[in-house]
């Protein structure tokens, strides 16, 4: 950390790291929650609080019951022995394996659609000669901003007349509106830093507008899409309302699938679920910020 | 590229399953989840499966038409069979969102009674019919040492000196604003006369006023018991399966409170436009068969619909000692002060209570 | 050179004209990448929520399976004694919905206008095929209850198929036949109550975000990139959590038998009888959206935080400012547009929240979502719960358009 200056009073130093001590608990109280399922997660006992024998780390106290029950529950012979057959079980009938599998299935599908709309968006939003800048951006950003509530309402109603809810195209494409904001925000954001020049430079050396496209814009532009897309995703992922409005039990979701287990019975597998939630944040958020720097580090190499 | 090439792998992948999936489930069930789902699937959905090659998907709701409604009204019926409460299947009947159920299509009782004659008055309707009679009760621990005397009445759930502490209630006017009643004083053969004046709701609401500030709302029903074994209430309203549930398979130390029970039907009905309606009315007739019912009884302590089954109801599928007959709402010890809900009074006045209870609940 | 004659490109067309037209060009270039997109957006969001706000306003139930009787109580003046001939066109619309299994739909919207009238009409509609005139004696031995006056004006209102009946339910008012609007009595007041406590909530959600925010993103800003990017993990890890694990996680932690209470047990500051309420309550539903807002409020104000120059604050100590006043008086003022920025994106992400609210909400912690969530789904008061929602989103765009205009939606940054 760094030293403070010799001048610093005591009064100063005893603030200096008052205020330190204020802002570790600020940041406790922001990772505290996150991190606490974990452990909670390996439970034996099917309560939400530490038991003596967790608090003593006796390993009896610990078990992985409530991550079997993630891949048993709803099983027609969860009890049968692990082969083929049994995977078969557990892929088709149970329930948070069915909802795994539509979190993913959704997701991707919405992530894909609103990637590749918001991107040539962002893209048209960031030219200077596009008509009604404002009015437009603040349209496409507006799903982010309007509340989901009366969003899905709004939803559940027109698709229901066209046939589109309680269907996997109804879920998905109310994902990927959703998810379009996030899209067009960090790609702009990339594109603001991006020099014209280069457009021109490829121009003029005799390059086509779309070989310029893909050999010169593309991979500075590459990570702000991805991260778009990854917030899409996580969007997607995370998303419960409109799932609840429009979707029927087929596709169901885990964000669902959590929320009825919220509302009735909370069994420790939620926090097994949880725990592999927290766990797959941790991978996208390396991934975003392995993305961020290397494209400052390009975008360091070109503009200056 | 090779990550999107993935990802449209996993993609296709995906949508095989999703429609492998999609083509392999014949009928969906919907009920309430829990303890109860479990004793129908036993009961019902896996001796049907068998019989039929069909197979049944089991799904949880947390009651109310809404999602009915939803199905019909787009066109797109994903529910075959529902199971709900009375003056839903007759609220959503009257909406024309319900298929017709012809009454004389039900298997007869195994004496030759035909089925008409032989469900208990009362549960069979035009798109409905009854399986099971269930009550909201009043449960404590009797485990947890307190230094009160055993609740008995429903007054004793609104008496705060003598029992302190937080009480669960459904967040809903059904059956709570009568309980309010019954333990004010009024007697169970008069309490909708009474919630049918000004004066009787202005009642009901003044005796919850005394235990407002203790009550932790609930809103399905496998909540209470949780909320009773993890001590975060004294007593809580329950459906009386649910609690059944909890001391026979869980091992709790739960004691109902019969006194001012409240008694509902739950009844099946096929959504109208479902793509299964031949094999949801199979279902229907196979599960509300004497048998069937006698044989749910085994699983849940809720009384079956058919007077045939009444002497078949057995012992606890799990436990020979517990005879379910006990443990019944109907049961002659259980029965003693017993009201049945009144659906239409609950057709007429649910939107005007709801939303005065929600005001109540607010203040 | 002559300077009268227009500036010509190569191709011989005036220059003014060919760079019209490659504005043009790159214009519609620029428009026809964005098209897709915003095509999607309206046709799958906006157009859904304009019909949305269309149902608060329009419901023609009544109107539209009630035919024969629609004309005449359209005339007819709300005070006088309903007609034979209205009590015969009645029956005859009567008859037609028990045919065609709608008379609970009808009796459903009627319910909502005058409490207890569903079974009225559902079981008249029963005995309807049996009825013979005069129809008004017929109707009124049936139910006594047609003889009165109250449900006459009860449908010539739902009978209006535009009307302001629901936005008028969603301010506590009553829309009547005689009077007007008239305010509902004290005790069924819920919805001007709710949209108070979504306010206040909102606001002291953001306020505690100010609260916690603005030191994080000082020690951010202020400390080397390589610390500040560790700690920002921090701030980043619970942004990208799903929202149903911070949920269920602080569920875990405050409940009675959780981990706060148990830890304040064992210290003894409370009796193991006496714990607690923390959750399923107002405090519950703050702290809860508080964490889960926080880094909407921490990553802008960073940002603001960021572009400070420390040497600004190293010229006010030199020139005799205490450490204090050259905080206040010179950084603070610096910092306001990432105040503005966080708190108002806290403040309109906070009064659309459903979620959390109604997982740890408890009674006295629901917002306005809730209820509109409450009829949409339970009630199937769809009008009323458009209504409400359209004074919500009232409310949000009103508020999204000052931050169009002070931040600027460009400026929007995440992460």
């Amino acid at each position: 950390m760094a030293k403070l200056p010799p001048y610093t009073t005591t009064g100063e130093r005893i603030w200096h790291y008052a205020f330190r001590f204020i802002c570790g608990l600020i940041f406790l109280f922001l990772i505290l929650p996150v991190l606490i399922v974990l452990p909670l997660s390996f439970n034996v006992e099917p309560y939400f609080s530490f038991t003596p024998g967790m608090l003593s780390l006796d390993p009896e106290a610990f078990s992985l019951r409530w991550y079997k029950d993630i891949f048993r529950n709803g099983m027609a012979a969860p009890d049968a022995p692990f082969d083929m057959a049994w995977l078969a079980d557990t892929w088709n009938n149970a329930q948070w394996m069915r909802a795994i599998r539509n979190s993913f299935f959704i997701g991707i599908c919405a992530t894909l659609l609103s990637t590749a709309l918001g991107t040539l968006a962002a893209i048209g939003l960031s030219r200077s000669e596009m008509p009604y800048r404002r009015l437009v951006m603040s349209i496409l950003i507006s799903p982010m901003i309007v509340p989901l509530v009366i969003t899905a309402a709004g939803m559940f109603f027109f698709y229901s007349k066209i046939q589109l809810s309680q269907t996997y195209l109804g879920v998905i494409m109310a994902h990927a509106v959703l998810g379009t904001p996030f899209v067009i925000i960090t790609v702009t954001a990339t594109l603001v830093g991006f020099d014209k020049s280069l457009v021109r430079a490829a121009n003029s050396l005799g390059a086509g507008p779309i070989q310029t496209f893909f050999k010169v814009q593309m991979p500075l532009i590459i990570p702000g899409v991805i991260s778009g897309g990854l917030f899409a995703f996580i969007t997607s992922f995370d998303e419960v309302v409109a799932v609840l409005f429009l979707a029927s039990p087929e596709q169901r979701t885990i964000p669902r699938q959590m929320w009825s287990g919220i509302r009735e019975q909370i069994s420790p597998t939620i926090l097994a679920v949880a725990t592999l939630l927290v766990l797959l944040s941790i991978i996208l958020l390396t991934v975003i910020e392995l993305l961020r720097r290397r494209s400052e580090r390009l975008r360091g190499i070109t503009s200056s | 590229m090779s990550g999107l090439t993935k990802k449209i792998v996993a993609l296709a992948g995906m949508s095989a399953f999703v429609a492998g999936n999609a083509v392999a489930a014949d009928l969906t069930v919907v009920s309430w989840g829990g303890a109860y789902t479990k004793s129908q699937v036993e009961a019902y959905h896996k001796p049907w499966m068998a019989q039929s090659g069909h197979s049944i998907i089991s799904e949880d709701y947390g009651g109310g038409i809404a999602e009915i409604k939803a199905q019909v009204e787009s066109g797109n019926v994903t529910w075959d069979v529902v199971d709900v409460e009375l003056s839903d299947a007759i609220r959503a009947c009257d909406e024309g969102l319900l298929e017709e159920i012809d009454h004389s299509t039900l298997p007869a009782a195994p004496d030759g009674t035909p089925a008409v004659d032989d469900f208990l008055p009362g549960t069979l309707h035009d798109c409905a019919v009854a399986n099971i009679v269930w009550s909201s009760v009043y449960v404590y621990d009797s485990s947890k040492v307190r230094n009160w005397n055993a609740p008995k009445t429903m007054g004793d759930f609104f008496n705060t000196d003598a029992y302190p502490g937080k009480r669960g209630m459904r967040k809903s006017p059904k059956v709570t604003m009568e309980f309010a009643l019954i333990a004010d004083g009024v007697p169970v053969s008069e309490v909708y006369d009474v919630l049918g004046t000004e004066e009787g709701i202005e009642r009901a609401f003044a005796k919850l006023d005394t235990i407002k500030d203790d009550v932790i709302w609930w809103e399905a029903g496998a909540q209470p018991p949780q909320l009773l074994a993890d001590g975060e209430v004294i007593f809580t309203t329950a459906w009386n399966g649910r609690v059944f549930n909890a001391v026979a398979a869980e091992d709790q130390s739960f004691e109902m409170v019969w006194d001012g029970q409240i008694y509902d039907l739950d009844l099946w009905v096929i959504p109208k436009g479902s793509k299964n309606v031949e094999a949801a009315l199979d279902f229907v007739r196979f599960s509300t068969a004497t048998e069937q019912l006698a044989n749910q009884a085994s699983w849940i302590s809720y009384g079956p619909a058919r007077a045939s089954s009444v002497p078949l109801i057995g012992t606890y599928h799990d436990n020979a000692a517990i005879n379910m007959a006990d443990h019944m709402p109907t049961a002659p010890g259980n029965f003693a002060n017993a009201l049945q809900n009144d659906f239409e009074f609950w057709a007429d006045n649910q939107d005007d209570l709801n939303e005065r209870f929600n005001a109540w609940l607010a203040q | 050179m002559d300077v009268s004659q227009p500036i010509t490109a190569a191709d011989g067309t005036p220059l003014k004209k060919k760079l019209a037209q490659a504005m043009f060009r790159s214009k519609l270039r620029a428009t026809g990448l964005v098209v897709p997109l915003l095509a999607f957006v309206l046709a799958s969001f906006v157009f859904p929520i304009l019909a949305l706000m269309w149902q608060g306003i329009h419901n023609d139930t009544f109107a539209r399976l009630m035919p024969n009787l629609t004309e005449e109580l359209r005339v007819w003046d709300g005070v006088s004694d309903p007609t034979e001939e209205m009590y015969a066109l009645l029956v005859a619309d009567l008859r037609q919905n028990r045919a065609d299994k709608t008379i609970g739909k009808v009796a459903s919207r009627v319910n909502q206008e005058l409490a207890g009238t569903r079974s009225l009409f559902t079981s008249t509609a029963r005995k309807a095929k049996k009825l013979e005139p005069p129809f008004k004696e017929a109707l009124i031995k049936t139910k006594k209850k047609w003889g009165d006056i109250k449900v006459w004006q009860a449908m010539k209102l739902t009978n209006q198929s535009l009307t302001p009946g629901f936005y008028a339910t969603s301010l506590d008012a009553r829309y009547t036949v005689d009077q007007g609007f008239v305010m509902k009595e004290e005790k069924r007041q819920i919805y001007t109550k709710l949209f108070v406590r979504t306010l206040m909530i909102s606001g002291s959600v953001m306020l505690l975000c100010l609260l916690l925010g603005y030191p994080v993103a000082y020690l951010l800003a202020t400390l080397p990139l390589k610390y500040s990017n560790l700690l920002m993990i921090m701030v980043l890890l619970p942004f990208w959590t799903s929202l149903l694990v911070r949920t269920t996680a602080w569920i875990a932690i405050l409940q009675s038998q959780g981990v706060v209470n148990d830890l304040l047990v064992w210290i003894g500051i409370t009796g193991d009888e006496s714990r607690f309420s923390l959750i399923y309550n107002m405090t519950g539903t703050i702290i809860a959206m508080t964490h889960i807002l926080l880094p909407f409020m921490i990553l802008p104000l960073y940002s603001v935080m960021k572009t400070i120059p420390p040497s600004y604050m190293r010229a006010a100590r030199s020139l005799g400012a205490t450490p204090t006043a050259a905080f206040i008086k010179v950084y603070m003022p610096q910092t306001v547009p990432g105040i503005g920025a966080g708190g108002l994106l806290v403040f309109i992400l906070a009064i659309g929240y459903y979620i959390t609210p109604a997982l740890v909400g408890g009674q006295d912690g629901q917002l306005i979502s809730n209820m509109i969530a409450y009829h949409m789904q339970k009630s199937l008061n769809w009008s009323l719960a458009a209504a409400l929602g359209g004074l919500l989103l009232l409310g949000v765009l009103v508020l999204y358009w000052a931050y169009d205009r002070i931040i600027g939606i460009d400026n929007m940054k995440l992460g």
